[in-house]
């Protein structure tokens, strides 16, 4: 083996690399805020009495968990254009990301909201509270709450899986690393510290994620 | 109907029946309730006490006959539901507070969502019933950090900053620790005093013989007898009553 490892063109090429970063923290913390919005949406449908509501979203939840990720950026980006929806790599990446979060989010939310005890929510009927405002103020923190680590999983997985979306083009970490390969074919010294690179950058979001749970989600029980 | 002229009336259930799928639970109950009066209501488990109380506020759907509260009908699919929450208060046997409130935000919420009240006026409100149960210097707690008897004295405070016209309690001493069942039962003593008008689910006989007027017990869905606690425990008229009551007083 006569490789030499020359990891200076990688160091110097950071500007860019960091350019990836805040694309990738950007894609991703918004798939995951919007998806995380949808999510409870397709979950309230889902358990909603109206069984058309119901089959909508269980189909959609469905759908996207059996498909590849992959293919649902690739539609959205090459697919979508058909019928007259044209978007940019990075606004596809968001939307795949969304709609991809949403229905892992709508299940596993829907096991917080499942968790709630009944009593609960009588509590809020007994004193007159509608039910919009009973799941906003009673049964939403407490339902994340108890599967705020399966939730925070499920986000830094999608963080991982933005690098897919250099596939459309969308100008993130990933990305910038393949177009720094092509100009300095040192593929090796790139691809590892790329590596290491998402693995920092899933510690921070972990870090970031329970320090969010610790100030919204926490509060004292038995 | 109107009923607003007859004001002595709070609760008035006519002919009420309640099926739980092919479960008869509730049998054609009668039963009206004057206002400032105090009815216990008894039975052995299963026999639909809980269900009935939860028929007034609309926890639970009837499927025939009439309940009127404050002269308003409550419809059987639960139409002025929403206005008949207003009136009644009820406190549950596992206090149903909310965890991830303090004491003080858990008796503030519906007065802010439902009453609209403001702010200051909401919370102090909630602090003049937090120290009518004698629970005041808890109030920035959380419901876990506080015993069972402080849970269900927020749980009574919370109702009461609805100002509601009636209380239900179910079972409100049940699932406390023998030590903690006085704390909650005088401040139940305390709010009979006052005269509001409540439906008290309760085994608890002491209590009955010091505040009820009316004490009644039920069997398999039906009001077996409805007496003033003397009559109640020194003469009672049926035979079940009977069987009852040696039961509970007897251990
Ligand atoms: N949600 C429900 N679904 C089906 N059956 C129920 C339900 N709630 C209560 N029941 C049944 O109705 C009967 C009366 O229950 P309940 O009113 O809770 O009795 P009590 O409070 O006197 O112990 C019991 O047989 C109980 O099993
Ligand atoms: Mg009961």
């Amino acid at each position: 083996m006569n490789y030499t490892f020359d990891f200076a063109p990688v160091f110097a090429a950071w500007p860019t690399l960091l350019e990836g970063i805040m694309g990738t923290l950007r894609m991703s913390s918004l798939s995951m805020v919007f998806g995380l919005g949808l999510g409870i949406i397709f979950m309230m449908m889902r358990m909603s009495g109206r069984p058309g509501l119901r089959t909508v979203a269980v189909g959609y939840i469905e759908l996207i968990r059996n498909t590849p990720i992959l293919v649902q950026v690739f539609f959205v980006f090459f697919g979508m254009p058909a019928i007259g929806i044209r978007l940019s790599g990075e606004q596809a990446a968001i939307l795949a990301m969304t709609l991809n979060c949403a229905a892992y989010a709508a299940e596993i939310v829907r096991g917080g909201v499942q968790s709630i005890r009944p009593g609960q929510i009588e509590a809020g009927r007994a004193l007159g509270m509608h039910t919009a405002d009973i799941y906003r103020f009673i049964v939403f923190r407490p339902a994340i709450r108890a599967v705020y680590p399966a939730l925070c999983s499920q986000f830094i997985l999608l963080m991982l899986n933005s690098s897919l979306v250099s596939s459309v083009s969308a100008e993130e970490l990933t990305y910038y690393a393949q177009t720094l390969d092509s100009q300095t074919f040192r593929s090796f010294e790139i691809y590892l510290t790329l590596g290491v690179i998402y693995l920092a950058l899933s510690q921070v979001l972990s870090a970031v994620l329970s320090l969010i749970g610790r100030v919204y989600f926490s509060y004292p029980t038995k | 109907m109107d009923r607003s002229s007859m004001s002595d009336k709070t609760i008035e259930m006519i002919g009420v029946n309640k099926w739980f799928g092919p479960l008869h639970v509730l049998k054609d109950i009668d039963l009206t309730v004057a206002r400032g009066e105090h009815i216990v209501l008894c039975g052995p488990s299963g026999s639909g006490k809980s269900t009935l109380i939860r028929c007034i506020n609309h926890l639970e759907e009837i499927q025939k006959g009439a309940i009127f509260v404050n002269g308003t009908e409550l419809g059987p699919q639960g139409n002025n539901a929403d206005h008949i929450r207003r009136d009644v208060g009820m406190v549950f046997q596992q206090f149903n507070l909310f965890p991830h409130l303090t004491v003080l935000e858990n008796c503030m919420l519906a007065q802010r969502r439902v009453r609209k009240t403001s702010v200051a006026e909401a919370r102090d409100k909630a602090m003049r019933h937090l120290e009518r149960v004698h629970i005041a210097e808890q109030a920035a707690k959380y419901p876990a950090q506080l015993s069972g008897g402080q849970q269900q004295r927020v749980a009574i405070a919370r109702a009461l900053c609805m100002d509601p016209q009636v209380m239900l309690f179910d079972e409100p001493t049940s699932a406390l620790d023998p030590e903690m069942v006085k704390e909650v039962l005088d401040t139940m003593i305390s709010l009979a005093d006052d005269g509001i008008t409540m439906i008290c689910v309760t085994h608890e006989m002491g209590f009955a013989r010091a505040v009820a007027h009316r004490v009644i017990f039920m069997d398999r869905g039906e009001i077996i007898e409805s007496a003033a606690p003397e009559a109640f425990f020194s003469n009672p008229g049926h035979e079940r009553t009977r069987a009852f009551l040696g039961q509970i007083l007897n251990h």
